[in-house]
């Protein structure tokens, strides 16, 4: 089985809709996971149906008992987070601050905090016309996402770890949800935009991505809005020795697409179908190359 | 008063926002902007000035393997799975460690001290007169925005009028970088995309009590479906800004729209005197 996941850095570059798109063209049997567990947007274009929920448990979160509590302050002076809050003589923990470390739990003298387990999200596996689809949802304002990306490939493998291809739609940025979501790929497509702030996040995340030695491939979305911005990415990728697998056009159709809730593909020809068709047989050269080395 | 720009989704423009906001004050009155989006900062590309550098560090734990008699007691209370206790030795594995403090806090033999381990630094910038830059880089490769937007906050403590970017999403990083604020400003853009996470980070302003309004941006004119969800839910949208090549391209080349296009400067003020309403504070 081959991993691959479509990255960015920078959000809103297009990783789900080439997500979706590479998904109907790449051939072979494979498995999807959406890792953008804060903002899932895979299914919009999937139209999924869904097989089954699973609560995802976060951490647990300290819950203080005002009958046991002795208003001593312990908790509040040692809580690292910010957690604990004092109104008036009553001490309670915010739930979105607290971050399970259990401390004010050892630190209280009268026993009176006991570690609550938590729902901070669900696992949900779907079915899709090109496989399962395992996808996410996190209760908003929850933490513990770069875990849930963590469970989310866990549960793809676990049911569908026969398959040719596990693409992965990722997350923006380099913290936490991406490292969980790059460790163990064989491959990352980051998909960057023409502009100086597209090619500054791409520099980043293609730091953390070496790190983790997954062949890194990069495609440029909307290339055409600024083609000397785009020229100054093609550089880079050249002197990085990173190949530049696809660019594609701004298109209408991209957003009439998402609206209408299919891949960009399956809408019928269009200057951005055409770009993301080449894209594909490139990337199926790559991915043809990292299976013969496995 | 502090104003937060989050969206949910990414690249809906909450830079570009945040950017013209701050560029239209800082011509009247001392402005501090401050990126928070640790992970991806990209502000100052737009403000491009030299930086004063500081480190950002978390305490982690170092085991004083003489005093140490192995006893498991600090695997067993670190809930992140940092430290595994083997007969001879400790393994620590700082990726995963919080900086909680528990593991020293439980160690009967007093064998556990802290020492700062970098994460990221802060840079302060004065890019145009009247405006105050701090910037956030989280170090690649490291998980924990966190600690990094907490110290990027505090240095803007003080300041009249602060304006934080936050990263997009809707978890921890969303969270540290809205609470506190005294309105945010939500840029989303009319598809089923920025709806859908648009709706998830209405209800993140919701849970912190922040007043939050809506920015529309890149729109085509086909933005029914988030004017419908605005009044239901009794969002103002305070500005609507046209899918246009031109503030693309200004926008792409790293140059603030209301500095090319000076028009736009009355826009973005009248932006920022509707979020001063929605924080309850009379300009």
């Amino acid at each position: 089985m081959i991993r691959l996941a479509v990255i960015s850095g920078k959000g809103g570059t297009g990783k789900t809709m080439i997500t979706a798109a590479l998904a109907q063209l790449l051939k072979g049997s494979l498995v999807l996971a959406d890792c953008d567990v804060d903002a899932a947007n895979l299914e919009l274009l999937l139209s999924p149906k869904l097989i089954r929920t699973v609560p995802f448990m976060g951490m647990k979160c300290a819950v203080i008992d005002p009958a046991l509590c002795v208003q001593c302050g312990e908790c509040e002076s040692r809580c690292r987070f910010g957690a604990v809050e004092r109104d008036e003589e009553t001490y309670r923990v915010n739930p979105l601050h607290c971050e399970g470390c259990a401390v004010c739990a050892y630190a209280c003298p009268a026993s009176a905090v006991t570690m609550q387990p938590r729902q901070t999200g669900e696992i949900m596996c779907s079915d899709t016309e090109r496989g399962h689809l395992v996808h996410a949802r996190l209760v908003p304002g929850a933490g513990n996402s770069g875990l849930l990306v963590h469970e989310v490939k866990k549960t793809a493998m676990a049911q569908d770890g026969d398959r040719d291809l596990f693409l992965i739609d990722g997350p923006p940025g380099t913290g936490c949800p991406l490292i969980s979501t790059i460790s163990g790929v064989n491959a990352v497509l980051v998909v960057t935009e023409p502009s100086v702030s597209g090619l500054h996040d791409l520099k980043r995340v293609v730091r953390v991505c070496r790190q983790f030695r997954p062949r890194i491939l990069v495609a440029i979305n909307r290339f055409d809005l600024d083609t000397f911005q785009a020229g100054e990415i093609e550089v880079w990728c050249r002197a990085e020795n990173i190949p530049l697998i696809g660019k594609i056009p701004f298109d209408p159709a991209v957003i009439n697409s998402v609206r209408e809730g299919i891949p960009v593909t399956q809408a019928g020809t269009s200057p951005a179908t055409q770009a993301i068709q080449i894209l594909a047989a490139n990337l199926k050269q790559e991915l043809k190359h990292l299976g013969n080395q496995q | 008063m502090k104003l937060a720009i989050a969206s949910g989704k990414g690249g809906t423009g909450k830079s570009m926002v945040a950017a013209n906001i701050a560029f239209t004050l800082a011509l009247t009155e001392p402005v501090t902007l401050v990126d928070c989006d640790v992970e991806e900062p990209n502000l100052h590309l737009f403000f491009p000035a030299p930086v004063t550098t500081t480190e950002v560090t978390v305490p982690i734990p170092v085991v004083d393997e003489a005093a140490c008699d192995h006893c498991g007691k600090c695997e067993e209370a670190c809930q992140y799975g940092a430290l595994t206790v083997l007969q001879s030795r400790i393994l620590f594995f700082p990726e995963l460690c919080h900086s909680c403090g528990g593991c020293m806090l439980v160690c009967p033999k007093r064998a556990i001290h802290e020492e700062p381990k970098r994460v990221g630094a802060i840079s302060v910038s004065a890019p145009i007169p009247g405006l105050k830059l701090i910037s956030g880089m989280l170090d690649t490769g490291s998980p924990h925005a966190v600690p990094i937007i907490k110290a990027v906050k505090e240095r803007a403590d003080g300041d009249p009028l602060v304006i934080c970017d936050s990263a997009p999403g809707t978890s921890c990083p969303v969270v540290e970088t809205l609470d506190g604020c005294d309105a945010c400003i939500l840029v989303t853009e009319s598809t089923p995309f920025g709806l859908h996470d648009l709706r998830l980070a209405v209800d993140v302003a919701a849970r912190l009590g922040v007043p939050a309004g809506i920015v529309i941006n890149r729109s085509d004119g086909r933005d029914e479906d988030t004017i419908r969800f605005c009044i239901d839910h009794d969002l103002e949208i305070l500005m609507t800004i046209p899918f246009d090549r031109e503030i693309a391209a200004i926008q792409s080349r790293g140059d603030i729209l209301c500095r090319a296009r000076p028009e736009w400067q009355k826009e973005f003020y009248a932006l920022f005197v509707k979020c001063s309403t929605l924080a309850g504070v009379e300009r």
